[in-house]
């Protein structure tokens, strides 16, 4: 068996054992983003939003629903690596990777796609769900799932540097807590930016969470507040660099190796 | 071949704590070899640098004439490690955790489950292998290890500490397995031990490391003619009012009144012992090893080696070691 078939063989089984670990504790990681999207749809989308007029030529609801999705995405592919590699720290059966003959860009892209999986699968519910309050259809559904899946990969790489330098569960919480979420919920998941004062719209151009949000609502509803090019080039330019950085920490065996 | 050849390897950790400090050491094809030393050692960071686990600081390590540095992945897959502490997802499956390394040493999903089946039966765990992994006994989790460790079918086999909190029976039958696999197989064994009755009863050659460095090796055979004596408890009939002397042997008291520690020189019969302690009116009822002969070899080298200093050859040539708390008489 040469090497390339040997990586891909390793690859497909840490691929099955990720997802076999969120699926095993669906009640954990796909049923909450489930009930935190009903709930903000019946508060903002339903409660809240009936009071606020269209945005950008859309009902409120229907405006919410891509924001709220890419949210359960950006949260779970980040939470999912973040908590798996460094459960696997802990534990230390990331020794059993190790030493075995795998790569280390097949571990990275092992527990990359398994953050895509958890990513894309919690999206999958959460716009099932949404189906509930719209009746949206999507403008380029093929976009959509291009946006969703590059988004994935840019969080996954994202939580697996953070579960890298983590050493306690509190230190896996930090960014999740502190950045991301402030993040996410100002990158335009609840309003358009074109509703902000100017100085707010400029910083706001700064927040990488912006162009993704606003690429994926463009995907389903047609509109957005950036340039679908930006939004490509900015998710491009930090899954670049977030890769070169995951890589570097694996091959220098920081916090993995003595 | 060499299995395992390592020249002039180095580890210092962070704040300078140098663990290896240069060693050198080769392992034949199919040996079954023992590094052995106390807690601290180094045998640990040595096992952790050949199975990729640890950095090393200087020095090469080939496996089967691969250099650890230009060829990690034909060494990774050619390695089995168990090592000292339980490093498996105590959540995930038996079958799971040993299908899951065949599958990361490239091996598909149908052979992998023949292999799991395989290892599992042969390590009596076939029956667990739904069983989440910790829920298993400590010496189940030990067998696990190995089966993990075997199922890409590895031609160098490491074990640290293998049989550490495992009860005398299933230590035993884990000895029978490990020295069929080496026999039968051919699969080269290295092993790191506290059990020293271990090391004398599998393996066929020891080095032994303390304070970073080797400080022997050898054959077990030839270490243990080397050791200048042996010590043997004594059951005797009657408690003793006072310490026999019988020359040359060493004689010392034990906390049981009705027992006696005698140190037998090498080329000593131990006839011209009871010859002497039955002039003097002492029955003996039974006797036994105080301990075994490489652990004697071992403590005594160990405790000469303390520090920094070279191995003395005087060490080889026995003194005897000393226990304050008993009276001694020779």
């Amino acid at each position: 068996m040469n090497y390339w078939q040997v990586q891909w063989v390793a690859y497909l089984t840490l691929v099955r054992k990720e997802v076999r670990r969120f699926m095993r504790i669906w009640v954990q990681t796909i049923t909450p983003p489930a009930v935190n999207a009903v709930l903000y749809m019946i508060i903002f989308g339903g409660l809240i939003g009936t009071r606020i007029r269209e945005v950008d030529g859309f009902a409120y609801m229907d405006y919410l629903v891509p924001g709220i999705i890419m949210m359960g995405i950006i949260t779970n592919s980040y939470g999912n690596v973040v908590s798996s590699f460094f459960g696997s720290k802990l534990q230390k059966y990331v020794e059993e990777l190790l030493v075995s003959p795998v790569s280390n860009f097949t571990i990275l892209a092992g527990y990359v796609t398994g953050g895509v999986a958890r990513g894309v699968t919690v999206g999958l519910v959460v716009t099932a769900v949404s189906f509930l309050f719209t009746s949206l259809k999507p403008e380029y559904p093929v976009l959509m799932v291009l946006i969703a899946i590059l988004t994935s990969i840019m969080f996954s790489l994202g939580g697996f540097i953070n579960a890298v330098f983590a050493q306690t569960f509190d230190e896996c919480s930090i960014v999740p807590n502190f950045v991301l979420t402030p993040l996410t919920y100002l990158g335009g998941i609840f309003y358009s930016i074109s509703m902000l004062p100017p100085l707010a719209q400029k910083l706001s151009l700064f927040n990488p969470v912006l162009y993704m949000i606003n690429g994926f609502r463009f995907s389903i509803l047609g509109v957005s507040d950036i340039p679908l090019w930006q939004s490509f080039a900015v998710i491009g330019i930090f899954i670049a660099i977030l890769f070169t950085v995951a890589l570097t920490l694996l091959n220098r065996g920081t916090g993995i190796k003595a | 071949m060499q299995a395992l050849s390592i020249q002039n390897l180095t580890k210092t950790y962070d704040q300078d704590v140098q663990a290896l400090r240069g060693i050198n050491l080769d392992v034949a094809e199919g040996d079954f070899f023992a590094l052995l030393g106390p807690n601290g050692a180094g045998k640990s960071t040595a096992i952790g640098i050949i199975s990729s686990l640890v950095n090393k600081t200087s020095g090469s390590v080939q496996v089967f004439e691969h250099d650890l540095d230009k060829e990690p992945e034909r060494i990774k897959a050619s390695i089995g490690l168990v090592p000292q502490e339980f490093n498996f997802n105590s959540f995930d499956t038996v079958l799971n955790i040993v299908t899951n390394i065949a599958g990361y040493n490239g091996i598909g999903m149908r052979e992998s489950r023949r292999r799991a089946e395989h290892y599992l039966t042969r390590l009596d765990l076939w029956e667990k292998r739904n069983t989440a992994a910790r829920a298993l006994s400590g010496g189940m989790k030990r067998r696990l290890m190995i089966a993990r460790a075997l199922v890409h079918e590895p031609r160098l086999l490491i074990l640290d500490e293998p049989t550490a909190g495992v009860d005398i029976e299933i230590r035993r039958s884990m000895w029978e397995y490990l020295s069929s696999i080496n026999s039968e197989e051919g699969i080269t064994i290295m092993l790191t031990t506290h059990y020293l009755e271990e090391a004398e009863a599998l393996c066929k050659n020891v080095a032994i490391i303390d304070h970073g460095d080797i400080i022997e090796r050898g054959a077990v055979s030839e270490l243990l003619s080397r050791s200048m004596q042996e010590t043997f408890v004594l059951d005797i009939q009657d408690a003793l009012h006072e310490l026999p002397q019988v020359q040359p042997f060493l004689i010392r008291t034990c906390k049981d009144p009705l027992q006696i520690e005698v140190e037998v020189p090498k080329g000593h019969k131990i006839n011209d012992l009871f010859d002497g302690l039955s002039s003097l009116g002492i029955a003996v009822n039974s006797m036994r090893n105080k301990s075994n002969r490489l652990e004697e070899f071992f403590v005594r080298l160990v405790n000469q080696s303390g520090g920094r200093e070279e191995l003395d050859t005087s060490v080889l040539q026995g003194t005897p070691a000393e226990n304050g708390k008993n009276n001694t008489a020779t």
